[in-house]
């Protein structure tokens, strides 16, 4: 199984990368950007074939290790 | 006083740290490698020091405050001992939790290496009761992940608790309101981006830093 995990900044918490692309992007003419924000994806390679487990597994990964509950949320995808 | 000093790889700030305890206490710190489990015994002191443990991957700190030897420090936070974290030090304290909020990117995008004027906001801690009445002081910084970011709840709290101890007079990098260093509830840990380890000699252009493990000493 494969795990994909998305991992990015919580509402309102500063940016400065995405807003560092946002600006790089106006400046090449691509006016419709109002904003950019910009996050991890980490994809992890599983044994076993229990999805439900694997994703409560993962989860937990990301609660311990893959995101920092005090600026970041994450999704995870199992396939 | 007995001391430690936890070495990750990565870090390149633990000898400044080393030799800045060996001034001020006259006895060298253990240097104690992050695979180990335990601290020496009779350990009083920790500092966490800086650097760019683990390449600064996935965050900054983020694989150090899950090594071996963080349980341990964790068993001396609980007993009230004080630990110092400073530049990464920060970043791995915040990380285990042991201080709130998080280091993240400069609002400018650059690495700073740069003196920074700031303001001793509560002189009454163990870490700076030896300023006196001394208000400002210049620390170096450098770090490309110094701004400091907490929710606003937990700013005022911070505020109200007198747990903001060091302030930027110029703030260098976007931390929320100027912050620099701060302790935790209980004022035994403290964290901050500023370098005091690097600033305890004439030749390294000041000698503001003496206070900090001077202040330490007096409370041992």
């Amino acid at each position: 199984m494969k795990a994909r995990i998305h991992v990015f900044l919580k509402p309102g918490v500063l940016d400065p990368q995405g807003a560092a692309v946002a600006g790089a992007l106006k400046t090449m003419g691509y006016s419709e950007v109002t904003e950019a924000r910009q996050g991890k994806l980490i994809e992890l390679e599983l044994t076993g074939d229990d999805k439900a487990e694997a994703e409560a597994r993962v989860r937990e990964m990301c609660d311990k290790l893959l995101a920092n509950p005090v600026i970041e949320n994450f999704t995870v995808e199992i396939e | 006083m007995k001391s430690a000093v936890i070495v990750f790889p990565g870090s390149n700030c633990d000898r400044d740290a080393h030799d800045a305890i060996e001034r001020v206490t006259g006895h060298a710190p253990a240097m104690v490698w992050h695979q180990e489990s335990e601290l020496p015994d009779g350990t009083e002191f920790v500092m966490v020091p800086g650097g760019f443990s683990y390449g600064d991957y996935l965050r900054c700190g983020a694989m150090a405050s899950r090594s071996a030897i963080i349980p341990a420090l964790r068993a001396h936070a609980e007993r009230g001992a004080p630990i110092l974290g400073v530049c990464n030090g920060f970043q791995v304290l915040t990380e285990t939790g042991l201080l709130p909020g998080a280091l993240m990117r400069n609002a400018g995008l650059t690495f700073i290496c740069e003196k920074a004027p700031l303001t001793i906001e509560n002189g009454n801690t163990q870490f700076t009761s030896a300023y006196g009445g001394q208000r400002e002081v210049v620390f170096p910084i450098a770090h490309h992940d110094g701004n400091y970011f907490a929710d606003a709840a937990t700013l005022d709290r911070l505020e109200g608790e007198g747990q903001v101890v060091f302030r930027y007079a110029n703030n260098p990098n976007g931390s929320a309101r100027d912050i620099a260093g701060i302790t935790n509830a209980r004022g035994t840990i403290m964290g901050m981006m500023p370098h005091p380890e690097r600033a305890v000699d004439a030749d390294h252009g000041g000698t503001d830093g003496l206070g900090v493990f001077e202040s330490l000493l007096g409370s041992a």
